[in-house]
């Protein structure tokens, strides 16, 4: 009995000697391999991917982002693209606006006022389009403020009063986007049964809305929107929605999985989309002002001279004075004429 | 002058993140604000490597650049800070900030951003040195004492150096020397456009 126990005690022994050695053998070999060969290289890495992601042990996800050297690449068109396509597209709109009015002066009622007026816009029209344009100069102006206030205001208002200011600036931006987001979707609501191309509009843009003629009678017939109008108006939806979407992926940041390369991509089209916004809403204002005889009073007051009317937005005129002949309510304000 | 750096020295760090607790306790940072963390990066697979990551301190720093009231400045020993009184809390520095560094305190509605916070390389801000105020909008000045950052100073296994940059870069070229392997100054070509040849 002693002897067998004692055999098997050998067996086993060695059976185990070999298995230690078996499975022990390979190991020297790895130890002399050079254990950073697997391991990952920043290099490599930055290469491979635009981010280098791993995983932490903190709440904050976003924080995993180890390294993010597009930043670069958005620091590059902040500082210097940006500044370039807004200081290109706002100064040249309103050079072109100096020349334009230079050679064409104020655009008058070229038959003079009828001393009778219609009604263009209603109070609501009116509403929606102050609420709009007042946030939009607010937003402009402040959002300027972020890209050109450093250059060119920090310089004579010093840094402390220029935080205080930009603080402001930055408050106003994030509050009032909410009442412009109201007034561009209220806008596209109102409008947009009288903004679909029609074939008026081709022969409005071929005489390029009678704006480059002063030969008297120059102005191609339109509807209530001619199709410069009915650009601006597309502009402002599809751009005005461009803008609220990238803006509200800055002002919540990281909501709903935003990495910082989406809110990156975000204040790119927000920039870009902005200052062509800016260009094209001054001209806008010039031609609503200082541009045409008669335009403004269609915001201001509501209703607009009948020969202004009649020369600029000749189809809509013949279709309200068709309505007013019909017993369904008036569309003219009758004044007395002036004596 | 010193031109100071962090180096972590990826094939030391064992993730044990006394570098993030030691820096949130010496500056009494508030809950939700990490100005340190560590990335583990091939977590649970052969080469996994852990990297601790604040601000660089960059050369040419582009948080500075962007900054759209110019809150920043570097001291003369290279290191980046802010002025918390003049930041408006837009974000933009960590748009730009290649490493994450920015934090912001959640204040009011929505996403609203408070005043940015980062690591300061335990150099405070632009108040008097040591004074209640600089410690409670930046934390403590270890600089001014002359100590070094304390994520660095504690760090365990000496993975992450915080100091000169020659002297870092040299301590960090005689290990990878005497061991033989080294992954490499992390961040280092995006931070200062340099690295360390080993």
């Amino acid at each position: 009995m002693a002897r067998l126990s004692v055999a098997i005690r050998l067996i086993v022994g060695a059976l185990a000697l070999f298995c230690l050695v078996a499975l022990a053998a390979p190991r020297p070999a790895a130890a002399q391999s050079n254990p950073n060969a697997a391991a990952v290289s920043e290099q490599q890495l930055l290469n491979q991917l635009k981010v280098i992601k791993g995983l932490g042990t903190i709440p904050d996800t976003k924080s995993y982002v180890l390294e993010h050297p597009a930043g670069r690449d958005w620091r590059q068109f902040h500082t210097v693209w940006l500044k370039w396509i807004g200081g290109v597209s706002i100064l040249g709109m309103l050079a072109l606006l100096v020349v334009f009015y230079l050679w064409r002066g104020k655009i008058p009622i070229e038959s003079g006022r009828a001393g009778r007026k219609i009604v263009r816009f209603t109070g609501f029209e009116r509403f929606v389009h102050w609420l709009t344009a007042s946030t939009f100069v607010i937003l402009g102006v402040t959002g300027l403020n972020i890209t050109f206030g450093r250059a060119l205001i920090l310089p004579w208002l010093g840094p402390n009063a220029f935080s205080a200011w930009s603080e402001w600036a930055k408050y106003a931006h994030n509050y009032l986007s909410f009442a412009f987001t109201l007034g561009v979707v209220l806008m596209f609501l109102m409008w947009i049964g009288q903004n679909f191309p029609t074939k008026a509009d081709v022969d409005w843009l071929k005489r390029g809305g009678g704006m480059f003629t002063k030969r008297h009678g120059g102005h191609p017939p339109a509807w209530k929107f001619n199709a410069g109008q009915k650009l601006l108006y597309w502009f402002v939806v599809i751009g005005g929605a461009a803008m609220i979407v990238t803006g509200y992926m800055l002002i919540f940041p990281f909501y709903g999985g935003l990495t910082v390369g989406n809110m990156e991509l975000a204040s790119v089209f927000h920039g870009i989309v902005g200052v062509m916004f800016i260009a094209l809403i001054l001209a806008h204002i010039y031609i609503g002002t200082l541009g045409m005889e008669g335009a403004f009073e269609a915001m201001s007051e509501g209703d607009v001279d009948l020969n202004w009317a009649k020369e600029h937005h000749s189809l809509w005129v013949e279709e309200e004075l068709a309505r007013e002949r019909s017993p369904k309510g008036p569309g003219l304000v009758t004044s007395t004429p002036a004596e | 002058m010193a031109r100071m750096k962090f180096l972590c020295d990826a094939d030391r760090c064992i993730e044990c993140n006394a570098c993030v607790t030691a820096c949130k306790n010496e500056h009494e940072i508030p809950w939700g604000i990490n100005r340190r963390r560590v990335v583990t990066l091939n977590d649970g697979k052969p080469g996994e490597r852990s990297v601790s990551m604040a601000c660089m301190h960059c050369t040419d720093a582009p948080c500075a650049a962007v900054c759209p009231v110019n809150c920043f400045y570097t001291t003369a020993d290279a290191v980046v800070l802010h002025n918390k009184d003049l930041c408006i809390g837009c974000g933009y520095c960590f748009y730009a900030c290649p490493f994450g560094a920015p934090q912001y305190p959640k204040v009011g509605n929505f996403g609203s951003r408070g005043k940015m916070d980062k690591c300061t390389f335990c150099a405070g801000g632009p108040e008097a040195d040591g004074s209640k105020e600089e410690y409670e909008k930046y934390g403590a000045n270890r600089l001014a004492e002359g100590k070094l950052p304390l994520c660095a100073e504690m760090c365990s296994t000496k993975a992450l150096l915080a100091g000169d940059s020659d002297v870092i870069a040299q301590i960090y070229k005689e290990r990878v020397k005497t061991r033989g392997y080294g992954s490499g100054a992390w961040g280092w070509q995006t931070a200062y456009h340099e690295t360390i040849a080993t």
